[in-house]
């Protein structure tokens, strides 16, 4: 075997055939348009990719092993770091898993916030979706303008949580706070004026515009057989003509009580999975206009009662004796869920993200398993690219909306 | 006498258990009170041996033999419409009875059911691989394959996916610890710098509760103040021992302790 060393690059096991004219290219890991710490070395004939190999785990920091070494509440925190686009919608499903694996029920004013952070994290991520896969391939302004939404959408998170990024938002049986008193109003006038600029601005810039399609139209197509077969999820799924959103399919939350769409696509190319991502938005903000007035209509309570798990409210606390032993309990050795194990799919703004927990009955979950979206669909690239030509590379990696903070874990 | 710690798993224990703590267990049903599970499991059960099943929070779990998990998928793929693998991966059962439970995260789409197939293996075998039947099992094997050290046979592309290739150990192991082991403290000095640089540099800090007591641009001197980036050698400083409460240690090295007298 060649020995590494700075001269000659070193690819082990990959064959590359010298004497005809194919070349060997490193794209990334520090590439702008590798979506964070992707290398992928490419072997090119002419300027035509002819095996696509993806590298991943440059941002590996070992999220499963850690959430052995945690009890299920500290373990929240770190979830924000996986799909570090949408937080919350990682916050929520890790959440949901252990409430199933406890068997609790969320209080009604938990669930209506909870699924309006839900969507407001997709609107956040679909926005900079469109922001940096316009900016990847060469469509500068609308990276300014989605990037300009997506911080009045960021403002909004901070105001309910404080934390524009890595949001925690979520909380083990329900929600930490209520929302602030103008947070509606201001919801309802970023929606009013999300919903304009999508309309007027973004679609006016893509949606007809020449280069644009050109880039997109029959760039990476992806059939429905190796969609399915390469468990991809969300809108690389449905952008292949597969109607199936966990949100419909496999209700969770208030998802069934509401009244939305599933856009699908069945051009399986770019630009249809383009405008699965605009109509995704659009159908958020109808989700959030329905749960609006449902807020008015709950009783105050934001955690579930379920005192051998969850701790009681903070006035609880604070005046029952009991309660403070109880919280005291569950801060210093933390619950204890029963013995078995669960996977919850949820439908993040990538794709389908479950949490696969087992638990030994032990404050420690035994072992925990994120399936995140992006992890597949990166898998997806070393088929996907093949045949394709150099400057299409940076499309298919944009449309598959990868988030390394989820591939590597 | 020192307490017995095992060493099969290293992971963080609970310290303390309440010792009528009694663990319930998830609700679990039989497969029969669910029709449309109930058929899928007769047409895999017409194929393969299976073990054990259970309907366990809205998902059917069937145990197979690892030998038939290819068999198996295959029924699974192509008679009960399970189109999507989803997950797959491990869970390290070593330490309680030396297996490893490899587990297949199945989706059928038209029916919007989920199940999930689970066999066990002991360590040192290989499954096969199910690349055949789905491509998402690519990467999915090797990760079991990184981070437990199951091989997959037949599989197109054997190679470590999120450690480094030259990596030693299997992290997802429980006699593993948290923050990696002798090996993982020196692979980047001896990876940048060469195993001569060993001396030199030291291994790797992998405490992120250490604190460097005279490095004053991370960190503050206890007691005073110095300037940003001051030396040590400045004035009236010098490199102090660092000094615990002496109401908890007893230093043995003294001799005229009280417990000493005491004991002799």
């Amino acid at each position: 075997m060649q020995q590494p060393n700075k001269l000659s690059p070193f690819f082990e096991n990959l064959n590359f055939e010298r004497d005809d004219n194919t070349m060997v290219i490193n794209f990334g890991p520090q590439h702008p348009s590798a979506h964070g710490q992707l290398r992928l070395v490419l072997e090119l004939d002419g300027e035509q990719v002819v095996k696509a190999y993806p590298d991943i785990g440059y941002l590996h920091r070992g999220i499963e092993k850690m959430a052995e070494n945690m009890t299920y509440n500290e373990f929240l925190p770190t979830t924000d770091r996986l799909d570090y686009i949408a937080s919350t919608s990682n916050n929520y499903a890790y959440a949901l898993s252990v409430e199933t694996l406890l068997g609790i029920e969320v209080p009604r004013r938990a669930k209506v916030i909870r699924t309006m952070l839900l969507e407001l994290n997709r609107l956040i991520s679909h926005l900079f979706f469109i922001a940096t896969h316009a900016l990847d391939v060469g469509a500068m302004s609308v990276f300014l303008y989605a990037f300009r939404e997506r911080e009045f959408a960021m403002d909004l998170m901070e105001d309910y949580c404080g934390a524009r990024l890595t949001h925690s938002a979520v909380r083990i049986g329900g929600v930490p706070l209520d929302i602030p008193s103008d947070w509606l109003a201001n919801m309802e006038k970023f929606c009013a004026n999300l919903e304009y600029e999508l309309e007027h601005t973004y679609n006016a810039l893509l949606q007809e515009n020449r280069i644009w399609k050109m880039r997109l139209e029959n760039v990476g197509v992806l059939s429905p057989e190796d969609a399915l077969s390469w468990g991809c999820s969300g809108p690389m799924l449905r952008g292949s003509g597969i109607a199936y959103d966990i949100r419909k399919e496999e209700p969770y939350e208030l998802y069934s009580e509401l009244d939305f769409d599933i856009p699908v696509s069945d051009l399986n190319d770019s630009y249809g999975r383009y405008r699965l991502y605009m109509a995704e938005m659009t159908e958020s903000i109808k989700i959030i206009r329905q749960l609006m007035p449902m807020y008015g209509e709950t009783e105050p309570q934001l955690m579930a009662h379920a005192p051998q798990y969850i701790s009681a409210p903070k006035e609880e606390i604070m005046t029952q004796n009991y309660a403070l032993m109880q919280h005291f309990v569950l801060v210093t050795q933390g619950m204890r869920p029963p013995k078995g194990e669960v996977y919850v799919p949820t439908e993040s703004p990538k794709g389908e993200l479950g949490f696969y927990i087992k638990s030994e009955g032990e404050p420690y979950a035994y072992r925990l398993k994120c399936r995140a979206p992006s992890f597949f669909h990166t898998g997806l690239l070393q088929q996907m690219l093949v045949g394709v030509y150099i400057a299409d590379v940076v499309t298919i990696i944009g449309t598959t909306n990868i988030v390394f903070g989820e591939v590597d874990r | 006498m020192r307490k017995y710690v095992p060493k099969g798993n290293v992971q963080k224990q609970s310290y303390y258990t309440d010792r009528f703590h009694v663990v319930p267990t998830t609700p679990r049903e039989e497969v029969s009170t669910d029709a449309v599970y109930a058929e899928q499991l007769e047409k895999l059960s017409a194929k393969v041996e299976v073990i054990s099943s259970r309907i366990e929070l809205n998902c059917m779990v069937v145990e197979v033999n690892h030998v038939d998990n290819f068999k198996a998928l295959e029924v699974l793929k192509e008679e009960c419409g399970y189109a999507m693998l989803s997950e797959m991966s491990a869970v390290d059962y070593l330490a309680k009875d030396g297996n490893f439970e490899v587990f297949y995260q199945m989706l059928n789409l038209k029916e919007a059911k989920r199940m999930r197939l689970v066999m066990r293996i002991e360590q040192g075998l290989a499954v096969e691989s199910v690349v055949p039947l789905y491509n998402s099992a690519n990467f999915a094997e090797r990760e079991m394959f990184d981070m437990f050290g199951i091989v997959s046979n037949n599989h197109p592309f054997m190679k470590r996916i999120l450690m480094p290739d030259d990596w030693e150990g299997n992290p997802l192991l429980k006699t593993y610890p948290l923050h990696g082991d002798e090996f993982a403290s020196w692979y980047e000095v001896d990876k940048i710098f060469g195993k001569d640089a060993r001396e030199a540099i030291g291994p790797e800090n992998r405490d992120e509760a250490k604190i460097e007591r005279y490095d004053s641009k991370r960190f503050s001197r206890v007691g005073y103040e110095v300037p940003f980036g001051a030396e040590l050698n400045a004035e009236n400083e010098s490199k102090t021992e660092i000094e615990y409460s002496k109401t908890f240690l007893v230093d043995y090295n003294k001799g005229d302790t009280k417990q000493l007298k005491e004991r002799k």
